[in-house]
């Protein structure tokens, strides 16, 4: 059994094929059965090319925690993933709106908010994309301090518009516009 | 309920508005499957009594859209599209990879049926146990990205508003028919994304003639139980592990978009201007040259497959700049590529990328322009009949071409009916025989693989198949051929190519105990059979004659004229001799008609009570 530790999942969008194995392998591994809307990492295709990776990128400050009514969300002392409490959670949605990039989502089975846990420091997603070769996931393992506090993550938590526009304009050039 | 199927069909009747659930018994499906073997089961079910006088692009046609009980749980997602098909008059299987599949099986439904006919422009919205049909004013007449775009916006913001507070909504899959299909193009296909597109069998008409532009499905349900979990979750990994290797070429590393120089330098079977040759040496036209300009995205895939054969192209500077398509495979570089006389990677692009945008099969639909070029070369069809002139090569005079074809204007008008039709009619306009230009099998203009040479299809794959010019069905000793037949049921892609391990991951899905021997011999030739009655019986324009038409184009059997093959042809006495062969391998008289008692045995009475009529 691994231990816990301090990890930090980079998505490398441009190298994202969207075939989704992540979601099947995070929902196998939560869930026990491939559920592509119950995956925690999920990928967007709002225009085929312009794949979005999208999950939680464990803000620095969490403003999901800080948003919930009932305490139902909290940070892992070991792994820094935002764990949520189902038999607390009210199904408001606060969390959703509260996250730079809405990546929370209310579960389609049990319509509670679903975040990344991280897998407690061994992400199946990024196993499955490794294994392919693709490498649009890779795990960072940081040092806790460099973790904590560290501002760049609350930038990769970006609407799925946001970062359709500018994935699609990386690869589609002025073509874009009319795209997305 | 039996495992790995959703458990429920929508049987949708658009001349009425009529929308209802039906479920297929578990006896069916355990011998049908799903895909293109249970979508044959329900047409001949339902149309068979009256087959011949069924117009394929009347309200009585259905359109059908199958998964399989493999469909989007292996990897390799496919949808498969049936009906009567208006290119053969029987019924083809025609499969396109991409998200629909899956998120159609996570709204509870296996398939759609489609029949009648709606009095505008509609589109089928499903979501979760329940579907609806939608006005779709606003994407008829629109090309393929503008099509996506403005289904994605506009369904994601439906359902945002009708369930708020989930969260953001992911974009649905979708199957749609572009422009070409809208005005009943016979060459044109049913696609996803920009450029995936089930191309054989001319459905994309289908829908156009029911005036329905496309099935969006959103589900936000769990894909279907599987009888083994375990088994399956090991064998998921293993297919995928397998079809990732980067140790072999293809399919991750180059997809099949190397083809369209080694197919003709190699084995001098890739078609070049309407198949008046079939080698070249262009290296200009090699697949690094696709790669390094071009390719955008090496890796490519569709949901669940790590296989990506598929490659992001996007031209980047010069006139044809904007243009974007997927690698292009191989089957597209050549109909786009050398066989309209285009040798530039660019430009082979620009006229892929136009195809996919107006909605045509990128195999039969260029298989078409090339032969009016031909036609053009000859003097047979002039720039008075056109109205420019189509030289080899030129791609803007045959984008002018496609266009004039999707819009049925002047000479594109007939070239809207495929190439057979159209070498008909054309014949008769001009007193000539025009059918020796038309290269197709049975009204299916003919997949990117000659057989001249001897070194790529055998002789009689297309001549003898139910799926006609379709490349990736060809048959050749009636027992093996049933591996096509077995992926297009299960509905999953074929480049696997490791039987052992698909019935393995076949039976952890389903729990049920059918072997591949089983399926060989009974299961699949009976899909078969049923295929072949229809094709036999075909009309109500053309009745196929299997002595005559159970055969290759004419271009064909002229010997080869350029490449380390010149002078090699296909040889009539083979094709022939293997021919009776195949015959009673599957069980079909001299004459090519499937035989009573072989159809008794496979339960096919009723199959058997209809070709009566056109046995001797």
């Amino acid at each position: 059994m691994m231990r816990k530790q301090v990890v930090w999942i980079f998505r490398d969008l441009l190298r994202c094929s969207g075939c989704r194995r992540c979601e099947l392998a995070c929902s196998l591994h939560h869930e026990g059965k491939m559920w592509p809307e119950a995956s925690r990492i999920r990928i967007f295709m709002l225009f085929p090319g312009a794949e979005v990776i999208h999950l939680c990128s464990q803000c620095h400050d969490y403003p999901c925690v800080a948003s919930c009514p009932v305490n139902a969300l909290s940070v892992d002392k070991d792994t820094l993933a935002v764990k949520v409490d189902r038999e607390k959670c009210i199904s408001c949605g606060k969390c959703i709106d509260a996250c730079p990039g809405n990546i929370p989502f209310l579960h389609p089975g049990d319509n509670k908010a679903t975040i990344c846990d991280l897998c407690d420091g061994d992400p199946e997603c990024v196993k499955v994309c490794r294994e392919a070769r693709f490498d649009a996931l890779w795990l960072l393992k940081q040092p806790r301090q460099w973790a904590e506090g560290n501002l760049n993550r609350k930038l990769f938590a970006q609407k799925p518009e946001d970062l359709t526009k500018d994935i699609a304009e990386n690869i589609y050039g002025e073509k874009a516009k009319e795209l997305v | 309920m039996p495992r790995g199927y959703a458990g429920k069909i929508l049987d949708i009747d658009l001349s009425n508005d009529k929308i209802k659930d039906i479920t297929i018994s578990e006896e069916v499906l355990k011998n049908y499957v799903g895909g293109r073997g249970l979508a044959a089961r329900i047409l001949w079910d339902r149309l068979g009594k009256k087959w011949q006088n069924v117009d394929p692009l009347g309200p009585e046609n259905l359109f059908i859209a199958l998964t399989g009980p493999m469909t989007a749980i292996h990897p390799g997602a496919r949808v498969c599209i049936t009906g009567k098909s208006p290119q053969s008059n029987g019924i083809i299987g025609s499969t396109c990879s991409g998200e629909f599949p899956s998120e159609l099986k996570c709204a509870g439904y296996d398939g759609v049926i489609v029949s009648g006919k709606a009095e505008k422009p509609v589109y089928i919205l499903v979501t979760d146990d329940k579907a609806e049909i939608r006005d779709a004013k606003k994407v008829w007449g629109t090309e393929s990205p503008e099509t996506i775009r403005i289904l994605n916006k506009e369904v994601r913001e439906e359902l945002s508003k009708r369930h708020p507070k989930i969260g953001v909504w992911k974009e649905p899959g979708m199957i749609y028919c572009g422009p070409a299909g809208e005005n009943r193009v016979r060459t044109a296909a049913v696609l996803q994304k920009v450029s995936h597109a089930a191309g054989y069998g001319g459905y994309g008409a289908v829908m156009g003639s029911k005036n329905l532009k496309a099935i969006v499905a959103k589900g936000r349900k769990p894909l279907p139980d599987v009888a083994s979990p375990s088994a399956v979750r090991l064998l998921w990994r293993e297919v995928d592990r397998r079809l990732c290797n980067r140790e072999r070429e293809w399919p991750t590393v180059h997809g099949t978009g190397y083809g369209g120089y080694e197919t003709a330098a190699r084995s001098s079977s890739e078609p070049i201007r309407n198949w008046q040759e079939e080698w070249h040496d262009e290296k200009g036209f090699g697949g690094p040259k696709f790669d390094y300009r071009h390719w955008v995205k090496r890796c490519w895939s569709d949901f669940n497959c790590a296989g990506s054969c598929m490659k992001l192209a996007i031209v980047k500077a010069g006139p044809y700049k904007g243009a974007f398509t997927d690698d292009p495979d191989y089957e597209l570089q050549a109909y786009c590529g050398p066989n309209l006389g285009i040798f530039e990677p660019d430009k082979c692009i620009y006229m892929s990328a136009l195809v996919d945008y107006l909605g045509f099969s990128g195999i039969n639909g260029p298989n078409t322009f090339a032969f009016a070029a031909e036609l053009y070369q000859r003097g047979i069809l002039t720039k008075r009949d056109i109205g420019f002139e189509l030289k080899w090569g030129d791609v803007e005079a045959f984008e002018k071409l496609a266009r004039k074809i999707v819009k049925r204007e002047g000479i594109g008008d007939v070239l809207a009916e495929g190439t057979y039709r159209a070498a008909l009619k054309i014949s008769e306009m001009k007193g000539v025989d025009a059918t020796k230009y038309a290269v197709h099998v049975k009204g299916v203009e003919i997949g990117a693989h000659g057989t001249r040479s001897g070194e790529d299809y055998n002789p009689i794959g297309y001549a003898c198949s139910p799926q006609c010019g379709d490349h990736t069905s060809g048959v050749y000793d009636a027992y093996r051929d049933m591996g096509s037949v077995f992926s297009d049921s299960a509905v999953i892609c074929s480049f696997v190519q490791d039987w052992e391990l698909t019935w393995d991951y076949y039976r952890a899905i389903t729990g049920w105990e059918t072997t591949q021997e089983e399926w060989n011999r009974v299961l699949g030739p009976r899909i078969m059979q049923i295929q072949r009655a229809a094709l036999l019986l075909g009309g109500p324009d053309i009745v196929w004659n299997p002595a005559v038409h159970d055969d290759n184009p004419p271009r064909w059997y002229e010997p080869l004229p350029s490449g380390p093959y010149k002078g090699k042809t296909t040889d009539k006495k083979v094709v022939e001799e293997q021919k009776q062969q195949f015959y009673k391998a599957i069980g079909w008289d001299e004459n090519g008609i499937p035989k009573s008692e072989i159809l008794k045995k496979l339960g096919l009475e009723d199959v058997d009570k209809a070709l009566e009529k056109i046995r001797k």
